[in-house]
């Protein structure tokens, strides 16, 4: 059975006991797909599964309250998301019927954007797509135009030891072999560069902020949401002017509260509208967290995260050598 | 309306007069974004596409200075403390160039708010008044867009000071309001009297580029008559994130928040773009909040501009049909489908109690 039609045969053999199942759906054009929530057994014909399916569902399970039975359909990655908020208590797993998928990469749309711009070619005006053998098929403009999946899975995908869903109570088609290793290679990289060179490229790129918390709420992992920092004025900690220091200052705290949580799924680069490179700032943290650790967060569904535990001797770091 | 033809090798000489005497701000690529900033000699415009933030910020900034103040202790009293204030209005000539008429289309919106008999913002007003908009005509529509349902089109002049139109070539100079026919006696520009029928062909190509006109005439009442309809409103935002990209990448919202932000003795009152999608927007000092969840908010985001809006502003919508709400939103909300289910789909009766 084609993985798409065995999803279905799941969901819809579970839906009597949930309130309902987000999935992913068709957007606004072909390029787009969007989050569908799945009620009843007709909603099943809106329902998709392909490299546009770019969005970490597992955002949503925080924002009903507890008791509502949901259901969520989650790639290799964003199953790393549901396991973390299963660790850290923000979910209850009765709560909850996961979905797994197997994955193979999903798109960045932001590099098909820039293959399509070097054919002088705009992706707001994409009328057609089709994955063909290792390729996706467009039409733009009366244009054909056909790009390697290499060129446009997102970087995420290049690096993924996750290709399968780590937690799952269902599993639709065939557990993909093999795994990529990431060393951090980019943040590696990163730090090359000289302390001023890494400072001037973050205030070029915060520049561009409009301060609209889209990173912020798109991430399954940052919780408070209504109850941020950055706009609470009792206390408050930041101001709201749009200076860089604010925008800046807000990304740290961002980039602080998820070390060791984010798992790296990419939904705030992803949401954010002026594309800056935020999982940069993430990846940061969590291979100092790799490092001290040897943590991946959402991996292992039994251990305790560990800067939600505390031992009195760390094994990699040394304290009295200091 | 003089028809002037601006060659394409041209441009960068015509920004830089432009720019000799006032802050001329253009879209540029940064990344994968396109977003207004000053041309300097060597700036490359983007001009084949619409860019992601509108200059809103020209008029309106994301965060501005409304006063400074002081306080003064009197040290033969240290109880009695003075204050001193500084009003604090910057509204340097400028010129947007390059934005899309449903970019400046938004002003139009604002006006309504900030500068109308019953209120006069000087801030807003100041700026207003010192800044000009050079717009480009689109030539292509994008799958988002949608100026034509709102009573706009591809090549509205409404709000434009000068109206550019792509044609062979070049472009296509024309003025539209009075300060905009003095940009046109620059000797770079040429006769363009006899090109006017080439860019009509390119006015009515990006119109029709557009697809169907669906009139939400309907939709103010519609909306009201929805607003006690909780499972219609939770039903199309199970999906929004209540992020404000929607509203901050609009050219037509225009709440602030105003905030004293303070040191010590000394310190500002600013004012900063806000947004009817977070929680505290409308907060309470009690603890109370009359928008609790995220239904109620996009409730509020769309029957502001479908419906209350009109309401009290001749039917005018506020909204310019950019899309960027829908193209730029983490999870594709579409506002389009929205109004028209609201339109279309029958109203639920309230439960009696």
């Amino acid at each position: 059975m084609p993985l798409l039609e065995e999803l279905k045969a799941q969901i819809t053999r579970r839906l009597p006991e949930l309130d309902l199942v987000i999935g992913w759906g068709q957007g606004y054009d072909p390029l787009h797909h969007t989050p569908v929530f799945i009620k009843t057994e007709a909603d099943l014909d809106k329902l998709v599964f392909d490299p546009l399916c770019v969005h970490n569902l597992s955002t949503y399970l925080t924002r009903y309250v507890h008791g509502k039975k949901l259901g969520v359909v989650v790639k290799g990655c964003d199953s790393r998301s549901v396991v973390e908020l299963l660790q850290e208590k923000l979910i209850k797993r009765e709560d909850v019927v996961v979905f797994g998928l197997p994955c193979e990469g999903v798109a960045d749309l932001g590099k098909i954007k820039r293959a399509l711009a070097e054919q002088d070619l705009d992706i707001g005006r994409v009328r057609t797509v089709s994955f063909e053998k290792g390729s996706l098929a467009l039409t733009v403009a009366g244009k054909n135009v056909e790009l390697p999946m290499s060129k446009v899975l997102a970087d995420k995908c290049g690096r993924c030891k996750y290709h399968n869903a780590v937690i799952h109570d269902e599993f639709a088609g065939q557990p993909i072999e093999g795994q990529s290793q990431d060393a951090y290679e980019d943040v590696a990289a990163f730090e090359g560069q000289t302390l001023e060179e890494r400072m001037e490229f973050w205030r070029e790129q915060m520049e561009r902020c409009v301060r609209c918390y889209a990173c912020r709420n798109a991430c399954p992992l940052c919780v408070c949401r209504d109850y941020c920092i950055a706009q609470s004025r009792e206390p408050g900690w930041v101001s709201q002017r749009d200076g860089l220091e604010e925008k800046l200052f807000f990304q740290m705290i961002h980039a602080t509260h998820l070390a060791g949580r984010c798992t790296e799924c990419g939904e705030c680069e992803r949401a954010c509208p002026v594309d800056i490179p935020l999982l940069l700032l993430k990846r940061k943290l969590n291979k100092e967290i790799l490092d001290l650790f040897d943590y991946r967060a959402g991996t292992e569904p039994d251990v305790k995260p560990p800067l939600l535990s505390f031992k009195v001797k760390e094994e990699n770091i040394n304290e009295r050598g200091w | 309306m003089a028809a002037k033809y601006l060659a394409s090798e041209k441009l960068p000489a015509w920004l830089a007069e432009l720019a000799a005497s006032r802050v001329v701000l253009v879209p540029v690529k940064e990344r994968d974004a396109v977003v207004f900033r000053p041309y300097s000699e060597g700036v490359k415009p983007v001009l084949d596409r619409q860019a992601n933030v509108p200059p809103k910020a020209s008029i309106f900034p994301a965060s501005e200075s409304l006063m400074s103040f002081k306080y003064i202790k009197n040290p033969e009293d240290l109880g009695q403390v003075a204050v001193e204030v500084h009003e604090t209005v910057d509204a340097p000539p400028t010129v947007v160039f390059g934005g899309r008429p449903c970019d400046v289309r938004g002003f139009n919106i604002f006006d309504r708010v900030y500068d109308c008999p019953k209120v006069q913002d000087p801030y807003y007003k100041a700026r207003r008044e010192n800044t000009l908009f050079v717009t480009l005509a689109c030539e292509d529509a994008e799958n988002a867009c949608f100026c034509h349902w709102v009573g706009s089109s591809p090549s509205d002049p409404v709000g434009s000071d000068v109206l550019l139109t792509p044609i062979q070539g070049g472009y296509l100079v024309e003025d539209v309001s009075k300060r905009g026919k003095a940009l046109l006696s620059s000797k770079l520009l040429a006769d363009g009297s006899k090109r006017s029928t080439e860019a009509k062909a390119v006015h009515k190509a990006a119109l029709e580029s557009l697809g169907e006109v669906w009139n939400p005439e309907k939709a103010p009442a519609k909306l009201l008559e929805k607003f006690d309809d909780m499972g219609f409103w939770e039903d199309v935002s199970a999906k929004c994130v209540s992020c404000g990209a929607c509203t901050y990448l609009c050219p037509t919202c225009y709440c602030f928040n105003v905030t004293d932000e303070r040191s010590g003795m000394k310190g500002e009152r600013i004012r900063t773009w806000d947004n009817c999608m977070s929680y505290l927007f409308t907060l309470e000092a009690s603890g109370h909040n009359p928008r609790p969840t995220k239904a109620h908010r996009l409730k509020n985001r769309v029957g502001h501009k479908f419906s209350y809006y009109p309401d009290i502003h001749e039917g005018i919508f506020a909204c310019c049909g950019c899309g960027r709400c829908i193209k730029l939103c983490p999870v594709s909300v579409d506002i389009r489908e929205i109004v028209r289910l609201a339109v279309e789909r029958p109203t639920a009766k309230p439960e009696k109690s």
